[in-house]
C-alpha cells in the first residue's frame, strides 16, 4: 500500500494535463477490470462486470490535483501565474513546484508585500526557476506545475502535497485489486476523473456517459481536530472513514449512505459521519447528471488540504478501502 | 478584407442584448442562408447552420460557436419624471456608463445615462465611482405618461455607438464600434461558412452568452459535435504600463489571434492546441495567447455537454471590450478567419484522441 501510494501521490496530474497520472494508474488496474477506456474529458472509466442483475454502480475519484500555470515570463525570468484550483497565497510562498516537463522552481514573494506585515495575495507571487533571464527560465504561457514533495509514511501518518485526491485513486485502486478474481453482485465503474478542481468537470460528464444507478465519490474531507477549528466539524484524523452527509455542493441521497453505514458495521470498520461546510466534490456534479443520481461520497479526513503538505492517517485509508469492500459486496436496494 | 469590414459593420450596429437577439439573427440568417445545407432555429433561439463537408465518410463533425447577444440593460422602472431605472444585462459596470447614449426597446428610443455636471459635484464626488442604483436613463420625456406605448419595464437597451473606420492603413487597419464581443466572432463565422472543408459543420450563433453561456450549452446537446471551436471577441490590455510593473498583456492589438489555453470556464483541449500552432506555423499567422485564468467563453459550457466535447477557443482581441465602443484591427480578424479555416481543413480524429 504504501509503494501504491508513493506512485500514486508522486505522478504529476494537475487540471486539463491528467496524462502522467491517468497512465500511472491505467498500469495499476488494467489486468483488473474488464474493460478500460479515456473519454473525451481525459476520464479514465474502468469496468469490472458483475454477476448480472446488480446495480450499475460508480465510484469516482479524481486524478487532478491544485496546480498553477504560468501567464506571463518577465523580463528577468521570474514567472508570474494563474491558480489551478483554489491556491492559498498563504501557504505558497516558500513553496517548490515541479513543471510537466521536471523543471524545479520556488514560489517566491516580490518586494510590494512585506511578509512579516502583510498576507500576500496571489498577484503577489511568482515561481522562480532560478533563471537570469527569459530564454534561461525556459518557460512559456501556458506551462503548468504543481507542489513538489515526496510521499512520506511516518508511522500511520501519511504526508504528500497530492493527498486529495490521489489518496481517493489509491482506495479504489486497492478495492479493485482485493475484488481480483472474485464474482462481485454488481457492475462497477471506477472512474478516474479529471478537472475536479476547476469544477468537477470530469465528473460531469463521465456520468452521463455511465448512467449510474448509485454513485460514491471518495474524496479528502476537512477535519474539526485542529485547535479552535472553526467551524466546528465533528471528523477527525484517525476516527475512520468519513461517510458525507452534506458539504457546500450537495446532500448526499439518505438511503445511499444507509447502504454505506450498514456496510460499515457489517464489517465492524470505523467510520464516522461528516458535514461538511463549504467545498464539495465529484458527487456534487454526478448527483444532478440526466434525471438525478443517488449519490454520496465516502471521504478520508485530511489536514491541511490544499497545502503543500496534506496528512492523512493509513487507518482511514484502511477504513475506507474495507467500507467500500463491503458495500459492493451487498445489495443496494432502497 | 473590405466584405469582412462590411459584415463585421453591418452586424455590430444591430440591437442585440442576452436575450433579445432577433435582429443579429435575422441578419445573420440572410448573410449565411445561401451557404447552408440547412439552417434552424432552437427552441433558445441559437441560429444553427448547417454545412455538409466533402472529405470521406465518416466526417467528423465540428461545432463553431459565436454568440450573438451583446451587453446592455433592462428596464426595471420608469419614473414618474420620466427616467429610467435599470439593471445590466451581461457584465457592465457604472464608470463606463456615465454620460453614455444608449437605444431602448423595441421602438429604438434614443437616450442617455446622466450625469451630474462637474459645476454641480462637491470635490468628494470627483474622488468616487457612481454606484449603479444612482443612475438613470433619460429619455428627455417630461413625464412616465409621455413614455408610455414607447418604453416600458423589461425593455432591453444597448449602446447607441456606430461602427466607423479609424485607420485605411492597410497596415493598421483599425476600427470602432460596439458589440465586438462578439459580433467579431460571428463576422468570423460567416467569412468561414463561405469556405469549403472536409468536415461537417454546424455553425452556432449562440443567445445568452453574457448572462451565463446559456445558448452554448442547448445547441451543443443538439448538435453533438466531435470537437467545438468557439470564435470570440475578446479582451485586450495594451494600454500604457509601468514599465516596471512588467506584468502580462492580456492579448495585444495588431498581434493576431488569440488562442486560450485556460480560462475561467474551461481548460482548451491539448489536441486542438496543438492543431492550432501546427496551422499558424503552417500558414504563417502570428498567433497570441490570452493570458490564463481570465473570462470565460461558450467553451465553458460546450465542453461539458453530454460525454464530453474537446473545445478550444481563438478570438479577435478588442480595445475596451463591454464598454460603448471597443477597437479592432481588421488585420487580427482576417487573420483569425485564416487560422481556423486552416484548422478545419487539418482537422483529424488523431488530434482530439487522448492520451492514456
Amino acid at each position: 500500500m504504501l509503494d501504491l501510494m508513493k506512485r500514486i501521490t508522486e505522478a504529476f496530474g494537475v487540471p486539463g494535463y491528467e496524462d502522467e497520472i491517468r497512465t500511472a494508474i491505467r498500469g495499476e488496474i488494467a489486468t483488473l477490470v474488464d474493460d478500460l477506456q479515456v473519454d473525451a474529458m481525459g476520464n479514465l472509466v474502468a469496468l469490472r462486470r458483475g454477476a448480472g442483475g446488480g446495480k450499475r454502480v460508480m465510484l469516482a475519484a479524481h486524478m487532478d490535483q491544485i496546480g498553477l500555470m504560468v501567464t506571463h515570463v518577465d523580463k528577468k525570468g521570474f514567472l508570474r501565474f494563474a491558480p489551478l484550483g483554489y491556491l492559498f497565497a498563504l501557504a505558497s510562498w516558500g513553496t517548490q513546484v515541479r513543471f510537466l516537463d521536471g523543471t524545479v522552481g520556488t514560489i517566491g514573494l516580490d518586494g510590494r508585500v512585506n511578509p512579516r506585515h502583510d498576507l500576500p495575495t496571489l498577484h503577489d507571487l511568482l515561481v522562480d526557476v532560478g533563471a537570469t533571464d527569459p530564454t534561461e527560465a525556459g518557460k512559456r504561457v501556458g506551462d503548468v506545475a504543481t507542489f513538489w514533495r515526496p510521499f512520506v509514511a511516518q508511522g500511520n501518518a501519511w504526508f504528500s502535497p497530492s493527498m486529495d485526491d490521489r489518496v481517493g485513486c489509491a482506495v479504489l485502486i486497492e478495492v479493485l485489486r482485493r475484488a481480483n478474481g472474485e464474482v462481485l453482485p454488481h457492475d462497477l465503474y471506477a472512474v478516474f476523473t479529471t478537472q475536479e478542481e476547476v469544477g468537477t468537470r470530469g465528473a460531469t460528464t463521465s456520468a452521463y456517459t455511465i448512467q449510474p444507478d448509485i454513485a460514491v465519490a471518495v474524496d479528502v474531507t476537512l477535519t474539526g481536530d485542529l485547535p479552535h477549528a472553526r467551524p466546528a466539524m465533528e471528523v477527525a484524523l484517525g476516527r475512520g472513514a468519513a461517510i458525507k452527509i452534506q458539504d457546500g455542493g450537495m446532500i448526499s441521497h439518505p438511503g445511499v449512505n444507509q447502504l454505506l453505514i450498514s456496510a460499515a458495521e457489517a464489517v465492524d470498520v470505523s467510520y464516522q459521519l461528516e458535514v461538511l461546510q463549504g467545498g464539495s466534490t465529484d458527487a456534487m456534479s454526478i448527483q444532478v447528471s440526466r434525471q438525478g443520481v443517488p449519490t454520496s461520497a465516502v471521504s478520508i479526513p485530511s489536514r491541511h488540504v490544499h497545502t503543500p503538505s496534506q496528512i492523512v492517517d493509513g487507518r482511514d485509508v484502511e477504513a475506507a478501502i474495507a467500507l467500500l469492500g463491503s458495500f459492493l459486496r451487498r445489495p443496494m436496494d432502497f | 478584407m473590405g466584405d469582412l469590414r462590411e459584415i463585421l459593420q453591418n452586424l455590430s450596429n444591430e440591437f442585440g442584448p442576452a436575450g433579445r437577439e432577433s435582429a443579429v439573427r435575422t441578419r445573420l440568417r440572410k448573410l449565411v442562408e445561401h451557404f447552408a445545407d440547412g439552417v434552424e432555429v432552437d427552441a433558445l433561439g441559437n441560429l444553427l447552420v448547417h454545412k455538409t463537408g466533402y472529405g470521406s465518410v465518416p466526417r467528423l463533425r465540428v461545432l463553431l460557436a459565436a454568440h450573438m447577444d451583446e451587453v446592455g440593460v433592462m428596464i426595471t422602472r420608469v419614473e414618474k419624471n420620466g427616467l429610467l431605472r435599470f439593471h445590466p444585462v451581461g457584465g457592465i459596470e457604472a464608470r463606463q456608463l456615465l454620460g453614455k447614449r444608449l437605444i431602448i426597446g423595441d421602438e429604438r428610443v434614443p437616450g442617455i445615462i446622466g450625469a451630474k455636471p462637474i459645476h454641480l459635484q462637491s470635490e468628494a464626488e470627483w474622488e468616487k465611482s457612481p454606484d449603479l442604483d444612482g443612475l438613470a436613463i433619460d429619455l428627455g420625456a417630461s413625464s412616465d405618461a409621455e413614455l408610455s406605448g414607447k418604453v416600458k419595464v423589461g425593455d432591453y437597451g444597448v449602446f447607441a455607438t456606430r461602427f466607423s473606420v479609424l485607420s485605411e492603413d492597410p497596415g493598421w487597419p483599425t476600427v470602432i464600434g460596439k458589440a465586438f464581443d462578439d459580433r467579431a466572432g460571428c463576422a468570423v463565422l460567416v467569412a468561414l461558412l463561405e469556405g469549403e472543408y472536409p468536415v461537417d459543420l454546424v455553425a452556432a450563433f449562440t443567445v445568452q452568452e453574457e448572462v451565463g453561456l446559456r445558448g452554448a450549452r442547448v445547441a451543443a446537446f443538439r448538435s453533438t459535435p466531435d470537437a467545438a471551436i468557439v470564435l470570440e471577441g475578446t479582451v485586450c490590455d495594451d494600454l500604457p504600463q509601468d514599465e516596471d510593473e512588467d506584468g502580462p498583456a492580456v492579448t495585444k492589438l495588431g498581434a493576431g489571434p488569440a488562442v486560450t489555453i485556460m480560462d475561467r470556464g474551461h481548460v482548451a483541449h491539448p489536441g486542438i492546441l496543438r492543431l492550432l500552432r501546427e496551422c499558424a506555423e503552417a500558414e504563417g499567422i502570428a498567433i497570441q495567447y490570452k493570458t490564463p485564468g481570465i473570462g470565460a467563453t461558450d467553451a465553458g459550457s460546450i465542453h461539458l455537454t453530454r460525454d464530453g466535447i474537446p473545445a478550444a477557443t481563438v478570438a479577435v482581441p478588442c480595445r475596451y471590450i463591454h464598454s460603448p465602443a471597443a477597437i479592432l484591427n481588421l488585420q487580427d480578424l482576417a487573420d483569425t478567419v485564416q487560422l481556423v479555416g486552416s484548422a478545419l481543413q487539418r482537422l483529424s480524429a488523431d488530434h482530439l484522441r487522448r492520451l492514456t
